[in-house]
């Protein structure tokens, strides 16, 4: 097989913590050289980077794919499609489909649609209960087995202590991770808002912060009882932080992650009343989002997921209480992130740790990384380059996007899953 | 003075001009509705059809008696009975109805921001007449005026709201009226019927009656809307009668000529005592009633206005 030589790139390694210029040299779809020793070995082919930014393809924890049941909203060949033109090279899905996917059987249907259908690795998560009703556990070892790389009932929480916790051991003994949504779910049953002066004003039936650190809170004992592989979702409000500092210091197997919704947006983005900005847990405030992203610039919270949430337009064009949660974000999910980066709160190996090597990490994946032997998957990306995004050229099925029309900067040039080219932006405008 | 809107959606989208020219003209509809002859012609031609998705008497009575007073053609429908049982979204209802060529519509929405969303999607001017716990615009409009013609100003005011201001879209958009127009406000209330953040409207919240009600010279009281109370807020009617009800003990401590509002209906020995409500020196709640109407034909004439003056423009 030929060997590719990407040059003349900044390469962005988040394991090293570098941002420097530099090559890359990749073989049979693996990393096998770096700076002068990959120029000196040359490839077959050579692709210049002229100093665009190449990073590990993102490790993206959380997608919703709408296969099987919804295939109207996203199917894996769109949303394929659409990781490759956001840099995602690995779609960590969530099993929250109609049916669940809580069999072993439901998950191997998955995984051959992926095959067949996606442009980018898709590994599957499977349900921790079965129907995600909080009642009795999957059949972990079997889903395991079959593929599953982490289990969850996504945005619901499994209430009944005595079944999370028998889960979290039979879990821990598999060595499987467990991801959950932390919340206080009686606390914010029936809540579409963050409370606070926006939901005041609003009259928009609201849940407090304090829900989050409450659900993180029973999530934290039940994870020392159990000794647990955990990882909370989406950690999004500043009371939650000190909890999660205290429970990494106490050694205790947990990481968390944030969507990047709530690192870009508060609550009165919202403003009147605009469903694409609804999402699970609600949008917070400007001091929580603040929090937010102090807590990622310094690895207190470790991984940034887009939550990609396809909503056709019909479940969205309701009354705000009523219309369904979630944005679509494969796409943007790179751009919006570099929000942070021009904003001076953290540099680029910091906010790619975030979307590459943390989560490859926390699922066992060789992603994530640019040293020797690592896979080659691959973003390049002009950090700086400015763009008004327009949904309806978004790639998902679904337009749910609450960055319709926003000024963005920072855009995807390629994409490489295994050494293999599945997007090029130049080609394309060609 | 102008009146610069489209649609009524809430007070938050008004200004202080706004504000003043309606009342002003809700004056005049005062003292035709008054009169032997209560006919005008300001909605002559017009169609006005009231979308009620969740019940109502009075408010519904009064709009509809508003634009026939000033000539337009009214059609109620109600809309529980409808289309949404048949699972037909907000959006088609809305469409269906555009369709049939309406001048103005007045909706009522048991959820936050329906009203808007429905705005966005007909050509005639819409006015809110109630969503879910956002605002009620007209409500806190006959307020205002009731407030203006019994104290002679509707600025540098002391003005207490008690109750479930939580669940109360006429709560909403009286602070906003009042803060907007330059009044103290204070909210008093049991903790559990207050929502977080309110200080930062500007207002003052107390959790009792008598610190609160001290020198005020207007008392709103609000309805404890218990169909809206899932569970828990309060431990019983009596507690709350006794704490927050509205009686001459506390009312001393307003001044001696402040008044009493409540927007109906009341529940009696709940949140307010029945000789209050009916002592005539103190209680302006069936003026609070009449200004309703006046108050809706002004906003729905000057609503038409703009209509008619957009329509003109665009032909």
């Amino acid at each position: 097989m030929t060997a590719t030589l990407f040059h003349n790139a900044r390469l962005i390694d988040p394991e090293a913590g570098t941002d420097a210029p530099g090559s890359l040299l990749v073989r049979d779809g693996v990393i096998v050289a770096r700076g002068e020793e990959a120029d000196a070995t040359g490839g077959d082919a050579r692709i210049d980077c002229r100093g665009a930014c190449l990073a590990p393809g993102l490790v993206d924890i959380g997608v919703k794919v709408c296969e099987p049941g919804e295939r109207h909203k996203e199917s894996f060949g769109t949303a394929g499609q659409a990781a490759a033109a956001g840099g995602v090279t690995t779609m960590v899905t969530r099993p929250d489909t109609t049916p669940d996917i809580d069999t072993p059987e439901v998950l191997e249907f998955v995984a051959r649609r992926a095959r067949e259908a996606s442009l980018v690795r898709v590994l599957p998560m499977a349900a921790l209960t079965k129907g995600r009703a909080g009642r009795e556990m999957t059949e972990i070892g079997f889903l395991l087995d079959a593929g599953a790389v982490a289990f969850t009932d996504c945005d619901r929480v499994v209430t009944d202590t005595k079944v999370f916790s028998r889960a979290l051991t039979y879990a821990r003994s598999l060595g499987a991770l467990v991801i959950a949504h932390v919340q206080e779910p009686t606390l914010s049953q029936g809540a579409c808002a963050t409370s606070g002066k926006f939901a005041a004003l609003r009259g928009l039936p609201a849940v407090s912060p304090m829900a989050e650190r409450m659900g993180f809170d029973r999530d934290m004992a039940l994870v020392e009882m159990t000794g647990a592989r955990y990882h909370a979702d989406q950690i999004t409000t500043a009371r939650a932080l000190p909890p999660l500092e205290r429970a990494k210091r106490n050694g205790l197997d947990v990481t968390a992650g944030v969507s990047i919704h709530h690192l870009t947006l508060n609550e009165f983005d919202v403003a009147d009343y605009r469903t694409f900005f609804k999402v699970k847990p609600p949008l917070r405030s400007e001091d929580d989002r603040r929090a937010v992203i102090e807590a990622v610039a310094s690895g207190l919270i470790d991984v940034i997921s887009s939550m990609h949430t396809p909503q056709d337009e019909e479940s969205k064009r309701l009354p705000f209480e009523e219309a369904a949660s979630g944005a679509v974000a494969l796409e943007t999910l790179l751009p919006a992130a570099l929000r942070l980066y021009h904003s001076g709160d953290m540099d680029l190996p910091t906010l790619l740790r975030a979307m590459t090597l943390n989560p490859a990490r926390r699922l066992g994946l060789p992603q994530g990384r640019l040293s020797k032997g690592a896979p080659a998957d691959l973003v390049l990306f002009d950090p700086d380059a400015p763009f008004v995004l327009d949904r309806f050229a978004l790639r998902s099925k679904s337009k749910n996007t609450p960055f319709d029309g926003a000024r963005m900067q920072g855009r995807v040039i390629g994409t490489w899953v295994g050494g293999t080219c599945v997007y090029d932006r130049t080609s394309e405008h060609a | 003075m102008a009146f610069t809107q489209d649609h009524l959606l809430g007070i938050e989208k008004l200004g202080p001009d706004d504000i003043t020219t309606l009342l002003d003209l809700a004056d005049d509809y005062v003292a035709l509705n008054r009169s032997d002859n209560k006919h005008g012609d300001a909605l002559q031609g017009l169609t006005q059809v009231n979308m009620f998705f969740e019940n109502s008497t009075r408010t519904q009575s009064s709009f509809e008696l508003a634009g026939r007073r000033l000539g337009a053609d009214v059609m109620n429908m109600s809309m529980q009975a409808s289309s949404i049982k048949k699972g037909e979204t907000l959006i088609d209802t809305a469409l269906t109805l555009n369709a049939m060529r309406p001048d103005l519509l007045v909706v009522r929405h048991p959820h936050s921001g329906a009203v808007d969303l429905l705005a966005q999607k007909v050509n005639c001017a819409v006015l809110n007449a109630g969503d879910g716990r956002h605002e009620h615009p007209t409500q806190a409009l006959l307020d205002a005026l009731t407030i203006r013609r019994a104290k002679g100003r509707l600025h540098r005011l002391s003005i207490a709201i008690c109750g479930d201001i939580a669940h109360s879209r006429v709560a909403r958009s009286n602070i906003i009226l009042l803060g907007k127009m330059e009044n103290r406000l204070r909210l008093i209330g049991p903790p559990t019927l207050v929502p977080s953040g309110m200080e930062e409207f500007g207002c003052e919240v107390y959790e009792d009656m008598e610190d609160g009600l001290r020198d005020v010279d207007v008392v709103m009281m609000l309805r404890l809307q218990k169909e809206r109370m899932d569970g828990g807020f309060i431990p019983s009617e009596r507690e709350y009668y006794h704490r927050y009800g509205l009686d001459a003990e506390k009312l001393a401590f307003a001044k001696d000529d402040a008044i009493v509002m409540h927007p109906g209906p009341m529940n009696r020995g709940v949140e307010i005592d029945g000789t209050i409500a009916d002592d005539i020196n103190r209680s302006v709640i069936q003026e609070q009633v009449e200004m309703g109407v006046a108050v809706r034909m002004a906003a729905m004439d000057l609503l038409a206005r703009n209509l008619r003056a957009r329509r003109a423009a665009a032909a």
